[in-house]
């Protein structure tokens, strides 16, 4: 039971990590029409700078802002320099030219900090576990994470469904073009909507780092499982992704903990564990075809 | 020939390139003599990977470039044509058998049909469920199933998992050679040429007609009364098969299997020799695929992290070239590119 529990929880942390990410790129691709591939490097761009500014200073407190800093920055500078240029074209040059700068983004990390991975200690004041209902004691962090990832999934429903900026991004959803013809500055409403789901990328970097080793190629892996959540939660949509996130997460987790132990009954220890790994690899992407065979459009769709 | 609808279909000869291409095969063929002339054995080898990955490309453009599958997924197909070489060449060294059955060889006879079929296979189970989608997400799909299939590989510990599987020695064909490079130079010639002209008569027929038309609208296609959905799932699978072809020629020429086949990276390099060489046509991704693998062999040399100008280069060339190489040629020569 306690280790149902802990595996749940785990499920929902990796789901809120999940959703930070597939936040933006459906946000993003829902009002701009960009496919970003580059999203995920966005992600390790807040988890290095984050890792960089904490071995400098030894301060979390510092570290912290500066990985968001880092990630919404360079957002800002990719939309303004890249992206900006790829709004009207067809997906496949916005795939290669973001695939471009992920090789950039990937080798330049590589310059600066070696191919080493780097460790993240987790802060002192977020250290140790507590007891949850008397069932399961549970890491701090791990807690701190679910706690910061669902207040920003509140944050985000307020942000788009009660303020005018929100209305804005709604608009924009749905019709760019009568956007733009009532007066909005949708540039400078698109640039910043690209540095907020920068940022959210950078979050989910900035909280993975001391739980994961900060290494390059960080990114394409979270990345391609976003693009599973967003596939399952219906393109374009916040909701869909906080649910295809949650599903994910729990999905993945829950294979890997499980799974071993029933192919072990089947067969011999290493094989098992060899073929679960493999499996519950496979699971997310199973899922996704499950789902897609029932709704193509996702569980959640944008519109309609 | 005095029906009007057939000479405006007929297409248009144009004795200028007719002269290039075979002037290109003739250098091609004599391509190994070449190299030994100007003492640079590597060429052979590099020569042969282009043509390899050419028939990839080319494969991967008929989906793409003629009928708008943006498909990010086709390492799959390209992998598991190798990993039909690498396995049949285990069984056949070791003697075990597959499926129970004693099913091993090293014949390139039976070795390439084989990876072409299963790779067929496995682009029509997997493209059948992608084409359920359309746009962004197909790209995604197909970009995540491909990703599944590489963590099968990965967790396959029979057949090496991680590491691969070495193929000791290359596919034999009766009375050839194959362990020459310069042989199988010569092989891998033919078959791309082999490959070439049956996507020229595959786009220049009704069918190729139907694929041009999806792309351009499949709702006007649809009311026509096409259904789609048939052609793009065809279309689909003749394309993984030839990246099958390219997978199981490559576990010959590299003698070498592994995941790294299917990494979706290998993906994004088949898009872009597509695109580099101008997606839609015939020879395009032959030539992106010599560019973009002569490009990385030099930028190798000059610098480890290459991929630091790479990936830039692409960047430019995605946003002030439309179509490649010829939109480079256009806007280098100041005409519009339009």
């Amino acid at each position: 039971m306690s280790l149902l529990m802990e595996q749940a929880l785990n499920g929902v942390q990796l789901g809120v990590t999940l959703f930070l990410l597939a936040a933006g790129l459906t946000l993003i691709f829902g009002i701009m029409g960009v496919i970003n591939l580059a999203h995920g490097s966005l992600y390790m761009i807040g988890a290095y700078a984050m890792a960089a500014v904490a071995a400098k200073t030894g301060s979390f407190l510092l570290a912290f802002p500066a990985g968001l800093a880092a990630a919404g920055i360079a957002g800002v500078l990719m939309e303004y320099l890249v992206v900006r240029r790829l709004y009207a074209r067809d997906h496949l040059d916005q795939v290669l030219a973001t695939f471009g700068l992920i090789l950039f983004f990937n080798q330049l990390t590589t310059i600066l900090f070696g191919r080493q991975p780097l460790f993240v200690e987790i802060p002192d004041f977020l250290e140790g576990s507590v007891m949850i209902g008397g069932i399961v004691r549970y890491p701090v962090y791990r807690l701190a994470m679910i706690a910061v990832g669902l207040a920003t999934a509140i944050g985000l429903y307020v942000l788009i469904a009660r303020t005018r900026l929100g209305m804005l991004i709604r608009a924009g959803a749905t019709n760019r073009e009568m956007v733009r013809a009532l007066g909005v500055d949708i540039r400078l409403l698109y640039t910043l909507l690209f540095g907020v789901g920068a940022m959210l990328a950078g979050l989910a970097g900035v909280m993975a780092g001391p739980i994961l080793s900060v290494q390059v190629g960080m990114g394409e892996q979270v990345l391609i499982l976003t693009f599973v959540v967003v596939v399952i939660g219906g393109i374009g949509s916040v909701r869909g992704a906080f649910i295809g996130a949650l599903a994910v997460g729990m999905v993945d987790t829950m294979l890997r903990a499980y799974l071993p132990g029933v192919l072990r009954q089947l067969m011999a220890g290493p094989d098992a564990d060899a073929l679960a790994a493999g499996l519950s690899a496979m699971g997310v992407y199973m899922l996704m075809a499950i789902v897609l065979l029932v709704k193509p459009q996702g569980l959640a769709p944008a519109h309609g | 020939m005095d029906d009007p609808l057939k000479r405006a279909m007929a297409p248009r000869k144009n004795v200028r390139s007719v002269l290039l291409v075979a002037l290109a095969l003739v250098v091609l063929a004599v391509l190994p003599q070449l190299a030994d002339m100007f003492e640079q054995p590597a060429l052979v080898s590099l020569a042969t990977r282009i043509i390899i990955l050419a028939i990839a490309a080319a494969s991967l453009n008929l989906a793409l470039g003629y009928c708008g599958l943006v498909s990010f997924g086709h390492a799959a197909w390209y992998g598991v044509g190798g990993y039909v070489v690498g396995i049949l060449y285990n069984h056949y060294v070791s003697g075990d058998p597959l499926f129970g059955l004693p099913l091993g060889t090293d014949q390139m006879l039976i070795t390439l049909p084989v990876a072409i079929l299963v790779s067929g296979l496995f682009a029509a189970v997997f493209g059948a469920l992608s084409l359920r989608t359309s746009g962004v997400q197909f790209i995604m799909i197909t970009l995540a199933f491909a990703q599944m299939i590489f963590f099968f590989f990965v967790a396959l510990k029979a057949y090496g998992g991680d590491d691969g599987l070495i193929v000791r020695r290359r596919n034999s064909l009766p009375l050839i050679d194959t362990r020459d490079g310069a042989t199988f130079y010569w092989i891998c010639l033919v078959i791309a040429i082999a490959w070439f002209a049956l996507l020229r008569r595959i786009v220049a027929s009704r069918f190729g007609a139907v694929l041009a038309g999806v792309r351009q609208s499949e709702r006007r296609m649809a009311a026509i009364g096409i259904s789609t959905y048939r052609y793009k799932l065809a279309v689909f699978v003749i394309s993984g098969m030839g990246a099958g072809l390219a997978g199981a020629l490559m576990a010959n020429h590299a003698r070498f299997v592994s995941p790294d086949m299917l990494h979706w990276t290998q993906s994004g390099e088949f898009m872009i020799m597509v695109i580099l060489g101008g997606a839609g046509t015939l020879l395009g991704p032959a030539a992106g695929a010599a560019v973009l693998i002569l490009l990385e062999s030099q930028l190798a040399a000059f610098t480890e992290h290459w991929q630091v100008i790479l990936g830039p280069l692409l960047v430019l060339m995605i946003l002030f070239t439309r179509g490649g190489l010829s939109g480079l040629w256009k806007l280098l020569r100041g005409g519009s590119n339009g």
